[in-house]
Parts: structure tokens; C-alpha cells; sequence
């Protein structure tokens, strides 16, 4: 086999992360490569290098044994190299011929540019190959998301293309059309096309891939040959790594008396009917519990809804044994549950306002009188949170956006603890800060362990091996396990996040 | 607060422009026009500038006061309602439209600009259809009652001391209340707000039905001040003077800025500023020219200022 493409050397940094150091990669023709990694592991900022949507800091990209430089998406195309996102990127209300051929529709009439009826036919070759037996002149808007993902790569081979990446192509679909869309990828296999496929799903990379390339914190971290290819040796891979002496105040474990009553119970709680099996578990007063699991597992969602962001559609939350009916934040608040957002500058911060009317904001009740704020109680509020949370800023009249992502995130935790929560839960509550606001919040956490309970989601392995009593793994939409502290280890963690059986 | 800061000064240069331009500008009769049309337009803005703090936008606003204006006459002069139960009627049909607009933004999710321009069309032609296509006039009727909401007091009009009443109480409102950091919360990010239990669809049907109400109470105003409602015309375009005021006084349209003192400003400088045009011989014609320029001019200044010092903020030290 000739080898159709090859990296050497990428790296491609960001400000502050190393997205990629020294990263090689190599595919023939006719073969399906899979790329896994954990999140954040470099997969998709190479593959976007490749397709051309972002240019390497360093590193050489040879294609048929000849340098190439790929600096557009358009120059990836004439290479001939499509990369389909998870996100899939079609023209709803045009047509799947129109998007097959989408800016680069062949015309007539001179200046004019009518688009020649002549792509119908065209187009249905193509999806004709690839089974997607729908009229070329069916809306895309109409297909189904796996028909849909058909369409791109019909786009692509009318490109020539010779290299397919397809990034998280069955995330979203149903196991008949990833089923399907195996089968398309065994075809193009056949005509010398190379494949490389990302997934977070072991399972289908054992059944699909001839090769498997593992990437950890931005680096290759090991190959499997078509014949090595299994769930755990792929595991191991992902995560071997040596744990950062970041953790030193291990705490002890703490053992939840028999007889406690939890501070939160979910109960066979469902906020999509898609979900195959409805979602329970307890927290109790003291504990700090992870919930690890890999992007797009459930996690958020399953905290949305606890928190009345998201309806639920079955299912009962308890707080301290009594059922209470939450349709609205301002319920789960009432309740003492309350939400650390992922992404704090959209959900968790009025960036525009100042230090203090944010900390105040959940809590005004408990500042005014006669529904007047007393301005006296706010800014003793605020002094009071900024002191007990370090949150450096010049003063409370701060426009919070000026502050910086760890204090940021500080000031969510601030809002919070104004109001005295029985539940905290934390979605990614140190994503993107720098290490030392990191640590204070580990602290934080800690201290706020003594009474209440804590639930951290984190994709953040390290921290979750840190700080958790136990862990709640959770993989596409349900509660894959749950691994006390003694048995914690990445491998476990990783073993229940990508669909494996608990040991 | 530059903001607010910026205004004073351009309002302070128009008014000294005005008292130089003409003797007939400096007379108290000139002053006191001044103060009733300040007092009547900033009752609307203020309504629009409400809503406008909390992301939303109310295009149909002049139709109601057409729609009200023309309902009181009817029910006046043809009716013969008593004339509290009809202000009072007119009121809760402001209240209503604004909870119809309201309903439909929050509940139905439509955005405000359709749903409300299609009220500009639905309640003007309403207006039309109430009074039969015709001018309805109270005549020399209700004379207590258009002195008590038109007339003047202590030398000053009413309809300015009825403004600083409902300024005083919308200061209170947005600026120390509970309910103003929820509005401004609302307009700065909607998603942020709700995350903190803060029940937005209410606070946003709040505002539309301020901001309603208000228009509906101007309209009774402004039949007691001009005697006639006539369907066709009565409040046109008022909508649009409204949101020019509130912008002009510092309110944007993304929602979460703007004060009550920067929409009185705004209301002031949208008043005197035709007048003092007026005054230096500009065609009649030329009137919302010179309007919709002084807005631009505002409008332009702000990005420049924002666009420098946002620079000035990320410079080095």
C-alpha cells in the first residue's frame, strides 16, 4: 500500500494550552484509520489542521510523498481532502443536489449563471452509491440526520476526495444508520479512499478500523495494528499517564453513615425520551461525588435538568427525603439545589455588571426591604464573598467580564454560596482558569464538603481522581457505573465512559 | 455615567443655543410649550425606554394611543361613560395589549419586532374601525378634567409635573428596587438571569404591559390636551419618537443599558431640538431630518467613544 498521506512533527499551540507538540501521523489509501483520544486530547485541532480550517505552527503535511501546504479549506478540497464535522454543515432549505454541488454548481447563460438542471442526475449517482435512496430533489431539511451525513459525504466525493475524515460521524445517529454508515465506509475503503475516523466509541473502532492512533495531551501516545485492536488495550493507551502532584491534600475518605439521610435523590429521572434507561442516584450531606464521562455522555444535561433548566419528562428529585417539584431554577434554588454552569461568561455571569449586583443576584430577597434593595446589605454581601472566596478585583463597582476566568468563576461560586445550598452542583468548574485559582477552588470545595453535597462534573481526569469520595460514570445519556474511592483509577473511569462493562 | 454626562452637555448646548436664537425662544410662553410636550413625550418614552432596558421593543405603541385616544373619545361622547370608568377602561386596554404582546414574546417565542409591528398595523386599523373612520371631538365638554390632566399648576403644566411623578417612581423602580436589577439582568443576559432563578418571562410580560399602560395613560392625556382623536393619524409615528428618545438617552436596543435621567434627557433634546430648528429658519419640512441626524450623530459619537476607549482598555498598562 502507498502511504496517501502523512504528518510529521505537527505542533499548533494556543494561547496558554499546547493543543499539539510533535504529533505524526500517517494513512494509505484504502484504509480506515481511527484517531481516539480523551477530550481535549488534540483530536479534533489536528483534524482541523488537515482539513484545512486552522494552519500548523510547525510540522509538514506530505500527501503522495510531496509536501503540501494546506492553509484553506478550499486548498484541503483540491487536495483532496473533506473533513465532515460533528456538526454537520448543510443548506437546510436547499435541495441535496444543491448541496452536493453547493458553490460549485455548474452553470450556463453567461453572466447570468442558471444553474444547469444537469446536477440532478449527477447527484443521484453519487447518493445512488452511497444507498441514499431519496430524490436528489428531496429538501435537506427532511432527511434524517443519518441521511443527512450521507449528503456531505456525497459533497465529498464529488470532490475527488481521496481523504475522508469524518470527526464524531455517529454521535448522533441511530445504531441502523451508523450500521449504514459502516457499510458506505467498507465501500469507499474498496475504491482506494482513505478514512479517518474519530470516535469516542470503542466499540465501533474495534469493528470498523484497520489501524487505530492514540493521542493523549497532544502528543501520539501509541499505535494498534488491525490486529492488536481491543477495548482495554486502546484504554490503556488513552489515559497511561503519570498523576500531577496537584491533589496533596488528599482528604480522607469520607464514610457516609449508614442511616444518612441523602441530601439529593434522583429517581428514575428522564429528560429525553430517547434515553434508554431513566437516571438515579443519592448524594450525601459531606461527600464530593464525581461524574465523569465523555463529551456529549449526558452530564450537563442531567444537571440542567435537576436544576429546572430542561423539562423533565419521568422521573421524581428529592432534597433531604421530601419530593420537590422543580419547573424552573427558581424552584431547584428554593430547594438548596444549586448550579455552577459550564460555560460560565453565557449562563453563570451578566458580564456587563459589576462584582457586586452579581453576587447579589440570587439572593436580592435577602438584601431589600419592601422589594427595595438596601444598598448597605448588598455591599456587605459582596465584601463578605470577595473575602471568604480571595476574589481579586479592584474593588465590587468591577465589571465582572474585566476579571479573569478563575475569579470569574469565583463570583458564580459567590452568587451561590450567599444562599446557603444543601446540593452544589458544579459542571466543569475549572475549565480554562490558571492553576493557582484552580487549587482555591479545589480548597473551596473542600471546606464546602463539611456540610453539604457536592456533585462535580469534570472532564478533567486528574481532578476527578482528586477530589472525588466516588465517581458516577455516565456514557450516552445513562449511569454507566458507579466506582467507589478504592477502586478508582483512570483505567476504570475510561473503561465505563467509552461503553465498556464495570469490573 | 460618560454616557448620561455626554447628553447633558449636548442638551445644555441646545437650550443656550435656543435662549440665543430668538427673543421669542427666551419667552416663558416658548418655555412653557417646552415643558408640556417634554412632559407628554417623556410618559411614552419612559414606557419604551422601560421595556427597551429589558431587551424588548413595543413598534406597536403609537397604535395604541391611537386605539386608546380614539376608545376614551367614543366612550366619552358617544357612550357617555363616566369619565373615571373610561379612563379607567382605556387603562386596562393598554394593560391587555401589552400582555397580548407580552404573551406572544415570551410564551410563543416570537421576537418582538414582528409581533409588535404587527400590533402598529392590528391597533391603528382597530382605532379606525372604533370610531368609524371619522375625528371624534369631546367639544367643550369635560372642562374640570381637561384642566385637572392637561392644564397648569402653580404656572408649571401638568403633564411635565405628572412626568416627574412617574420619573420619580420609575427611578425608584428600576434603580432601587428588586425589580430594576431583574430588568437589567434580563436585558444584559436573559440566560444568565434565569440560571439564577429569576423568573424572566415574568419580568419581560412586566415591561410590555408598563410600557402599554403607559401609552394608554399618554393617550388620555393627549385627548385632553388636543380635544380630538382622529383614528387615522392620533399617535403615528410615536413609536418611533419613543425608542429615538429612550436611544438617544442612552438606552440600547441589545438591551440592559440606559437610566430614567438619560430617557428624560432624551425626551428634552428630542423637544427642543425641532423647536430650536424652528427658531433658526429651518423649513418645517426639515423637521424629523434634523431629528433622525441628531440620533445618528448620537449614535456615531457612542461607537467612536466606545471603539476608543475599548482601545484605550486593552493599550498596554
Amino acid at each position: 500500500m502507498t502511504s496517501l498521506l502523512e504528518c510529521a512533527g505537527i505542533s499548533k499551540s494556543y494561547p496558554g494550552v499546547q493543543a499539539l507538540a510533535d504529533v505524526n501521523l500517517h494513512l494509505h489509501s484504502g484504509e480506515i484509520l481511527a484517531v481516539v483520544g480523551e477530550n481535549g486530547a488534540g483530536k479534533s485541532t489536528l483534524m482541523k489542521i488537515l482539513g484545512g480550517a486552522e494552519v500548523a505552527d510547525s510540522g509538514r503535511i506530505l500527501l503522495d510523498g510531496k509536501e503540501a501546504a494546506i492553509t484553506t479549506v478550499h486548498q484541503a478540497e483540491k487536495h483532496g481532502i473533506v473533513l465532515i464535522h460533528q456538526e454537520l454543515n448543510l443548506a437546510d432549505h436547499l435541495d441535496v443536489a444543491g448541496n452536493v454541488f453547493l458553490g460549485r454548481e455548474p452553470t450556463w447563460g453567461g453572466p447570468l449563471r442558471l444553474i444547469k438542471n444537469s446536477i440532478h442526475p449527477e447527484a443521484e449517482k453519487i447518493t445512488r452509491r452511497l444507498g441514499l435512496d431519496c430524490s436528489p430533489r428531496t429538501l435537506v431539511a427532511g432527511l434524517s440526520i443519518g441521511q443527512q451525513q450521507l449528503v456531505e459525504i456525497a459533497r465529498a466525493l464529488s470532490l475527488q476526495s481521496r481523504i475522508l475524515i469524518l470527526d464524531e460521524p455517529t454521535s448522533s445517529l441511530t445504531e441502523r444508520e451508523a450500521d449504514r454508515l459502516f457499510q458506505v465506509m467498507r465501500d469507499l475503503k474498496q475504491t482506494g479512499i482513505g478514512v479517518i475516523y474519530i470516535s469516542h466509541r470503542i466499540k465501533e473502532v474495534e469493528e470498523i478500523a484497520d489501524r487505530v492512533s492514540v493521542l493523549r495531551d497532544g502528543r501520539n501516545a501509541g499505535e494498534l495494528a488491525r490486529e492488536e485492536i481491543r477495548h482495554d488495550a486502546i484504554v490503556r493507551l488513552m489515559v497511561g499517564r503519570e498523576l500531577k502532584q496537584f491533589f496533596h491534600r488528599h482528604r480522607e475518605r469520607r464514610v457516609v453513615p449508614p442511616g444518612t439521610r441523602p441530601a439529593l435523590e434522583v429517581r428514575q429521572l428522564r429528560w429525553s425520551e430517547q434515553q434508554r434507561e431513566p437516571i438515579s442516584f443519592s448524594l450525601y450531606p459531606g461527600e464530593i461525588v464525581g461524574m465523569a464521562g465523555l463529551m456529549g455522555a449526558g452530564r450537563t444535561e442531567l444537571a440542567e435538568t435537576i436544576f429546572g433548566i430542561r423539562p423533565h419528562v419521568q422521573g421524581e428529585v428529592r432534597v433531604a427525603g421530601r419530593p420537590v417539584s422543580i419547573k424552573h431554577p427558581a424552584d431547584a434554588i428554593a430547594a438548596g439545589i444549586c448550579l455552577v454552569p459550564e460555560d460560565r461568561r453565557r449562563s453563570g455571569l451578566v458580564l456587563p455588571a459589576n462584582v457586586r449586583n452579581n453576587i447579589s443576584l440570587p439572593s436580592l430577597d435577602k438584601v431589600s426591604r419592601f422589594r427595595l434593595v438596601l444598598p448597605q446589605w448588598e455591599r456587605e454581601l459582596a465584601k463578605t464573598m470577595c473575602a471568604r472566596l480571595n476574589i481579586r478585583t479592584p474593588g465590587i463597582g468591577q465589571t465582572v467580564g474585566l476579571l479573569s476566568g478563575g475569579n470569574q468563576q469565583k463570583v458564580v461560586l459567590a452568587k451561590w454560596l450567599g444562599r446557603m445550598p444543601r446540593v452544589l452542583i458544579l459542571d466543569e468548574p475549572t475549565r480554562g482558569i490558571d492553576v493557582g485559582a484552580k487549587s482555591e477552588i479545589y480548597t473551596l470545595m473542600h471546606q464546602l464538603a463539611h456540610g453539604l453535597a457536592l456533585l462535580m462534573i469534570s472532564s478533567d481526569l486528574e481532578e476527578i481522581l482528586g477530589m472525588s469520595d466516588r465517581v458516577l460514570v455516565m456514557h450516552e445519556g445513562r449511569l454507566a457505573g458507579e466506582i467507589p474511592r478504592p477502586a478508582l483509577t483512570e483505567e476504570a473511569i475510561m473503561r465505563l465512559a467509552t461503553g465498556g462493562e464495570g469490573s | 455615567m460618560k454616557k448620561l454626562l455626554g447628553i447633558v452637555v449636548f442638551l445644555l448646548i441646545l437650550y443656550g443655543a435656543l435662549l440665543f436664537a430668538d427673543p421669542g425662544a427666551r419667552s416663558a410662553g416658548n418655555h412653557y410649550n417646552l415643558g408640556e410636550r417634554i412632559g407628554l413625550n417623556g410618559i411614552l418614552t419612559l414606557g419604551a425606554g422601560l421595556l427597551i432596558i429589558t431587551g424588548g421593543l413595543d413598534l406597536s405603541l403609537g397604535s395604541v394611543v391611537g386605539l386608546c385616544a380614539t376608545t376614551l373619545a367614543v366612550l366619552l361622547v358617544d357612550e357617555n361613560w363616566p369619565p373615571l370608568l373610561a379612563m379607567a377602561a382605556v387603562l386596562i386596554l393598554g394593560a391587555s395589549i401589552g400582555l397580548f404582546n407580552g404573551l406572544l414574546v415570551t410564551r410563543l417565542g416570537l421576537q418582538p419586532f414582528v409581533v409588535t409591528l404587527c400590533g402598529l398595523f392590528m391597533f391603528r386599523s382597530a382605532a379606525r374601525w372604533v370610531a368609524g373612520g371619522k375625528p371624534k371631538g369631546l367639544g367643550t365638554q369635560f372642562v374640570e378634567w381637561k384642566q385637572l390632566l392637561a392644564g397648569s399648576f402653580l404656572g408649571l403644566p401638568i403633564p411635565l409635573l405628572i412626568l416627574m411623578f412617574l420619573a420619580g417612581i420609575a427611578i425608584l423602580f428600576l434603580h432601587f428596587s428588586v425589580y430594576g436589577r431583574y430588568f437589567y439582568a434580563l436585558g444584559s443576559n436573559e440566560r444568565a438571569a434565569r440560571y439564577s432563578g429569576i423568573a424572566t418571562d415574568r419580568y419581560r410580560l412586566m415591561a410590555y404591559v408598563l410600557c402599554s399602560t403607559l401609552g394608554a395613560f399618554f393617550s388620555i392625556l393627549l385627548l385632553m390636551k388636543y380635544n380630538t382623536a382622529t383614528p387615522s393619524t392620533t399617535g403615528e409615528f410615536y413609536e418611533l419618537y419613543a425608542i429615538a428618545g429612550a436611544v438617544l438617552g442612552g438606552c440600547s436596543l441589545r438591551g440592559g443599558e440606559g437610566t430614567v435621567p438619560g430617557i428624560l434627557i432624551g425626551t428634552s433634546i428630542l423637544v427642543i431640538l425641532p423647536n430650536l430648528a424652528t427658531m433658526w429658519g429651518v423649513p418645517n419640512e426639515l423637521n424629523n431630518f434634523v431629528i433622525g441626524g441628531a440620533l445618528l450623530l448620537g449614535a456615531i459619537l457612542d461607537e467612536v467613544l466606545r471603539s476608543k476607549g475599548a482601545a484605550g482598555r486593552t493599550g498596554p498598562g
